[in-house]
């Protein structure tokens, strides 16, 4: 295989829109991420909320990143493969997945409350970049079952400084596997800046060591993510091998509801990110086009509303949990310890 | 019935499970041409091709989250870690995911894949080449840990350890790799979840995995020279544990030492002490004893001979069994030391 390496170097600025080598989506996809967006925002804004009310042990909220969750979830298609983060949860949603189940992890009733098989999304990843080496192990199966699923493995700019993100990129270029790979740069890791994590050029530029064609774009114009995304996923799926996408975005948020963002960045900065806020760009460029007024903003607005009432609503809901299922998926078949351990826990609730 | 290896006999499982399964695929560190650093996948590559037996780049991490993901694809990954202090890269990998997937996800998906180590000492390593590392894998809920003592066992435990629908760890004492058994492949041996009784005795029982089983016959053989009768007991599985087999062997003799090759401290020989003397109190003439390693860093060639459990030590252990109803005087002295 003949790679050229200029060829596959990130361009030197974060892409936007336009830009000759990288086409526009059609106005209706457009539409539907700017509605995804909305109905995105209005969802992690109710989760927030449900941890103030209890009912969330913990939220990372992506607030600022919707054109990464948005672009990520419609950049691939139904056969394909998920592999996400903590903070990936609207993401999950866009990808028609139950908001509910997407909020069992949070709300603490079991790991994963999705269907990991039949969504083909994996279980949301904690611990940092481990879910990159899946996404390539999977990819390359896929393949070599003459499939031509792609997985698309999301991640954070402090993840990358991870051993397991530069054995995935390695193992993916050497497989030549087909695996997409969103670094969603947004500015920190809990409290580490980017400056701290890493001094490489871009994070885009950390594939180009291992043969892994590489693109960074603005992460807050949806159009440019769909578009670069478009042609990551295009090439891992013909063949071409791994691609390596950085999108600057930024965590409006705190990194959980837990943290205290005002301790390490300045309320100037954040304020900086407002004026590029996503979703109000991708509306003024709708407008601006002829493809959204002010009854279609009103409607789509007015859809997120009902679809958080129905979040909130389910929520409200106690889990029902089952203290024998803590034996039931240990291994296929109970070991004789397990086996004893839950008559031990059966008799503890009898007494009660 | 021919003179085979444990080398021999796991390299023969491997390629029947290749031969009978499409989903088997076997990688690690140069386990394609080369066929391994002790050979045991030598010739898959040859036999298979590069589908069914490749190189992965040197990273075990990358190994194991790679295997995780084949698995979910429908593969049943056999992956070879080097040595068992080169797995420690990939713990995370083990712990958070091999070990967890089935259960996080109410078990959609299962990880049914074997992570095969060459593990322990006695053959002169040097520095990280010769680590005990099960009591790190045993203690982790949802794998299977297995280590075989000879040939027979090899083939059949690393057969059956491809089909589990579970992740094995499966480790193999590299000092016994060389070691003969007579035996005719394919063979079936106790399936994984049961231990073995591999020698009879009626006056105490040793009980021992892996590495430590031939010291045990030995040390059995040796006892029985000074009038003792010994017992043992091939763990074989240490995670599942068979409790039944054990207990009852206990129970037969009222004496018991449990033998590891691994440091002591919180190690595999402990939870089994623990256990005989929870379940076997009221049979037991003395207390549970433990032979194991010092729990020290593993030891340079010249001094592991020091370290590593010996026939004398399983001797001592055995003559403080409290034949005559006497207080150990090991712990006696011990006490009026510290007055
Ligand atoms: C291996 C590992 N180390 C540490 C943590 C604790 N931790 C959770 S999130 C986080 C920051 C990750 O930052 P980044 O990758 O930029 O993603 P972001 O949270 O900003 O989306 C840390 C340190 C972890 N989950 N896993």
């Amino acid at each position: 295989m003949e790679v050229s390496t200029v060829e596959w170097l990130p361009s030197s600025s974060p892409v936007q829109l336009p830009d000759p080598n990288h086409p526009a989506p059609e106005p209706s996809r457009l539409l539907a991420a700017y509605r995804a967006m909305v109905v995105g925002r209005r969802f992690d804004a109710q989760a927030t909320t449900l941890t103030k009310q209890g009912r969330l042990a913990v939220y990372p909220s992506s607030r600022g990143q919707e054109a990464c969750q948005v672009g990520a979830a419609l950049s691939i298609g139904a056969q394909d493969w998920l592999f996400p983060t903590y903070r990936d949860s609207v993401a999950l949603v866009t990808r028609g997945i139950d908001p509910v189940e997407v909020l069992t992890l949070l709300r603490g009733d079991w790991h994963c409350g999705y269907d990991v098989p039949s969504t083909r999304t994996a279980p949301q990843c904690t611990p940092l970049a481990t879910q990159t080496l899946h996404a390539v192990g999977l990819a390359h199966g896929e393949a070599r079952k003459g499939r031509d699923t792609v997985a698309l493995a999301l991640i954070g700019d402090g993840a990358t400084s991870e051993g397991d993100f530069h054995e995935a990129l390695n193992f993916a270029a050497v497989f030549r596997a087909p695996v997409v790979f969103l670094v969603q740069n947004n500015g920190y890791a809990i409290s580490v800046p980017l400056a701290k994590q890493s001094v490489a050029p871009s994070l885009a530029h950390k594939g180009i060591g291992y043969g892994v064609r590489s693109e960074q774009v603005d992460g807050n114009d949806a159009a440019a993510v769909l578009s670069v995304l478009d042609t990551a996923v295009a090439h891992a799926r013909s063949g071409g091998g791994p691609f390596l996408v950085e999108a600057h975005t930024y965590r409006m948020e705190a990194h959980t509801n837990a943290d205290d963002a005002g301790r390490y960045r300045s309320p100037d900065e954040v304020e900086q990110w407002r004026q590029r806020d996503p979703i109000d760009r991708q509306e003024r460029q709708l407008r601006e086009s002829g493809h959204l007024d002010d009854t279609a903003v009103e409607q789509i607005a007015a859809e997120a509303e009902e679809f958080a009432v129905q979040v909130r609503s389910r929520m409200q809901a106690e889990p029902s949990t089952d203290p024998a299922d803590l034996f039931r998926h240990v291994y296929a078949e109970p070991t004789p310890q397990l086996t004893e351990q839950l008559a031990q826990l059966r008799a503890e609730q009898e007494a009660l | 019935m021919a003179p085979t290896s444990m080398a021999q006999a796991l390299n023969a499982a491997l390629r029947d499970a290749i031969a009978e399964d499409e989903r088997v695929v076997v990688f690690g560190e140069d386990v394609g041409k080369l066929g391994g650093v002790f050979r045991i996948t030598d010739g898959l590559q040859d036999a298979f091709g590069e589908d069914r037996c490749f190189d992965t780049p040197l990273a075990e991490s990358g190994i194991a989250g790679f295997a995780v993901g084949m698995a979910m694809a429908g593969f049943r990954p056999v992956v070879e870690m080097q040595f068992d202090a080169f797995a420690f890269p990939a713990f995370e990998q083990v712990v958070s995911h091999v070990a967890k997937m089935r259960n996080r996800t109410r078990g959609a998906v299962a990880l049914p894949m074997v992570i095969r180590i060459p593990f322990a000492g006695g053959i002169g390593g040097v520095e990280h080449h010769c680590d005990s590392s099960e009591a790190y894998y045993a203690h982790t809920p949802g794998l299977k840990v297995v280590t075989p003592s000879g040939a027979a066992d090899a083939y059949s435990l690393l057969r059956e350890a491809i089909e589990d629908p579970d992740p094995v760890v499966f480790l193999e004492p590299k000092k016994l790799y060389w070691s003969k058994e007579d035996v005719e492949l394919p063979v079936t041996t106790e399936p994984i979840g049961r231990a073995a009784i591999r020698r009879r005795g009626r006056d105490a029982t040793l009980i021992a995995y892996g590495p430590s089983v031939p010291l045990a016959m030995e040390s059995a053989a040796a006892a029985a020279e000074e009038g003792w009768d010994v017992q043992v007991v091939d763990v074989r599985s240490l995670v599942p544990f068979d409790d039944e087999t054990v207990t009852a062997a206990v129970r037969e003799t009222g004496r018991c030492v449990v033998v590891q090759e691994a440091q002591g401290f919180a190690g595999v020989a402990a939870e089994i002490a623990a256990r005989v003397q929870e379940r076997c109190f009221h049979s037991l003439s003395a207390p549970v004893l433990r032979v194991s390693g010092f729990d020290v860093p593993y030891p340079p060639p010249k001094l592991e001979h020091s370290h590593l459990p010996n026939v004398d030590r399983v001797l001592d252990a055995l003559a403080r069994l409290q034949w005559d109803d006497q207080p150990d005087v090991k712990w006696l002295d011990a006490r009026e030391g510290a007055a």
